[in-house]
């Protein structure tokens, strides 16, 4: 059996987690410092992907990235097209995973005791050091959270991964698009296989955070009673 | 070593419009919840931004509306203690002190850190997490965390509310020899009588964001400025009052003439005496010594442990009813002397603890 979905899969959601991290916790940041009514579109922007189908998102991203699109254009200013290559797989699932990040890690942000980011900042810290050191770590378990559930979203990322990525054996095919393809060519066997490569992933996945974060729990629970 | 302070600001209520210098005589600023106090520590501190004003600390501005100037909280070495203390439940004491000494060399850190900890008894406790302190304990780190940034001014925002009651003459204590060693502009709202007194040198009154009172404490409770601070500071007796041509004055409630020795500019519209200063006379004076002297009938007593407090009426007439005119109060010992002489009792109201206010 060719296992190149298998390694395609971990490596765009390795990826795209690792980007929609970023990017979400630093929109949630920035979100956070503003008040106006008009942030409710800028909300509604950054929720879309959750609530539009993934056919659509997918669609959406082929007309900005492909040939005549705005950034496909500027790309191909520098000998790059996204459409129909790996990239495109991580594009789609960053995209997609992106609100279950921005929205988590934002309600775990605002959690955070306002008078203990005051504190920091008449004792000197940066606006950088009050973030990294009060307000991302006492918001960490609603940050943990939101990284673990944009995994899992890409990891499952299949429509608008096939529309802006194709399905290019070796390149582009992930393990829900080999899943899909499979049933089509009716390789039930071959379909059946890579479905229990998911589940396996996925309980690892959720299991070892599990022991993980209730390791953590203990070692700060004992910490705390000393 | 001053702290010039001008800030107005508009609130959802009322505009915040206070104007006062401090020195390093230590400044309790007295008021009642939602008078704007914490708002203007918040102003001073950097946290909040004013709408107009100035702020300087020893000369340095940290905010000038007019010449566009405002520091960021960081850069304005001014050590806050918050209301519930706002230690980081992450960080163990030590951890929590030492935050505002980044940027110093290792073997400073160290020094300074241990220094913090004697000075505020923290010994032993440098490892553990906030949550497993006691109040005091909370307190005393919370104070060490903000002197470690070697602050230039020290605010404290009601540093005694989240402490039960045992603990509290304690912590004042406590508090009371870090100002004395501290000796540079010290800042504490309260909204307690008794602790802006114990722990002031200085008090300021505020009510709906407005400076209602400003002086040496001794000042401030023997003579009010207005009735609100009179009874903010917690004087119980007032009567309406008038000015007669012979320079006595007219306690219009009171129904009587009294000699007043406080003489103000304006014209008097109150005069009021605290319930600790009325004085009981155990037999009825006669000629030159009765100035002052009013016959009165017990309404009805409550006591405390050591004291008694008497309301009084000063009409035979209103003793059946629960109307009474003054509130006043004695140590017991004293009380067991004239709680059997017969009614009327007579009480003098000494003419150097009667004061007026103008509004």
């Amino acid at each position: 059996m060719d296992l190149s979905p298998l390694w395609i899969s971990l490596a765009t959601s390795v990826t795209a987690t690792a980007i929609t991290f970023v990017v979400g916790l630093a929109a949630a940041v920035w979100r956070e410092r503003y008040t106006s009514p008009a942030m409710a579109l800028v909300d509604g922007i950054f929720l879309l992907p959750l609530v539009l189908p993934p056919t659509v998102v997918g669609f959406l991203l082929l007309l900005l990235f492909g040939r005549n699109g705005p950034l496909g254009k500027l790309l191909l200013q520098f000998g790059a097209t996204i459409v129909f290559s790996w990239p495109a797989t991580v594009i789609a699932a960053a995209v997609v995973a992106f609100p279950l990040m921005y929205l988590t890690s934002r309600a775990a942000l605002e959690q955070v005791e306002p008078a203990l980011l005051q504190a920091a900042r008449t004792l000197g810290a940066s606006e950088w050091r009050v973030f990294r050191e009060i307000a991302l770590p006492l918001a960490w378990p609603g940050v943990l959270a939101g990284t673990i559930l944009s995994f899992a979203r890409a990891l499952g990322e299949f429509g608008a991964t096939l529309m802006i990525a194709g399905n290019i054996p070796g390149k582009t095919e992930t393990i829900p698009i080999a899943i899909y393809f499979a049933v089509e060519a009716d390789e039930t066997q071959r379909a059946l296989s890579w479905c229990a490569v998911d589940v396996v992933i996925s309980l690892a996945l959720l299991s070892g955070l599990y022991y993980w974060t209730r390791a953590q729990g203990l070692g700060r629970a004992r910490r705390m009673a000393r | 070593m001053a702290l010039d302070v001008q800030i107005e600001k508009e609130l959802p209520d009322f505009q915040l419009n206070v104007s006062f210098c401090a020195s390093e005589a230590p400044l309790s600023i007295l008021g009642a919840s939602g008078a704007g106090k914490t708002m203007l520590l918040q102003c001073i501190a950097g946290l909040q931004r004013p709408g107009r004003g100035r702020v300087a600390l020893n000369g340095r501005i940290l905010f000038d509306s007019e010449q566009g100037i405002r520091l960021p909280a960081r850069q304005r070495r001014i050590g806050m203690v918050f209301q519930n203390y706002a230690l980081f439940p992450h960080h163990t004491v030590a951890e929590n002190i030492a935050f505002g000494l980044n940027g110093l060399s290792r073997e400073q850190r160290a020094a300074r850190l241990s220094a913090l900890i004697a000075r505020t008894h923290l010994e032993g406790l440098t490892g553990r997490y906030p949550q497993v302190l006691s109040g005091g304990e909370q307190q005393r780190t919370a104070l060490a965390r903000a002197l470690a940034i070697d602050p230039e001014a020290l605010l404290l925002d009601e540093p005694l509310s989240a402490l039960d009651t045992h603990l509290r003459s304690q912590v004042e204590g406590q508090l009371q020899e870090a100002f004395a060693a501290y000796r540079r502009p010290t800042l504490l709202v309260t909204h307690n009588i008794e602790e802006a007194y114990r722990l002031g040198e200085q008090l300021l009154v505020l009510s709906r964001g407005r400076v209602t009172a400003f002086g040496p404490k001794e000042e401030v409770f023997r003579r009010p400025p207005t009735r609100e601070v009179a009874q903010l500071t917690g004087c119980k007796n007032f009567s309406r009052a008038r000015m007669n041509a012979d320079g006595s004055v007219e306690a219009l409630d009171w129904n009587c003439r009294l000699r007043v020795e406080q003489t103000i500019s304006k014209p008097p519209a109150f005069l009021g005496i605290r319930a600790h200063h009325i004085h009981f006379l155990e037999s009825k004076p006669e000629g030159a010594s009765s100035e002052n002297v009013l016959p009165c009938w017990l309404v009805r007593a409550s006591e405390t442990p050591f004291r008694i407090t008497l309301y009084l009426s000063l009409r035979p007439s209103l003793a059946e009813t629960s109307a009474y005119d003054l509130q006043a109060e004695v140590f017991k010992e004293k009380w067991q002397r004239f709680r059997d002489l017969p009614h009327p009792w007579h009480v003098r109201l000494s003419p150097d603890s009667l004061f007026l206010m103008p509004e």
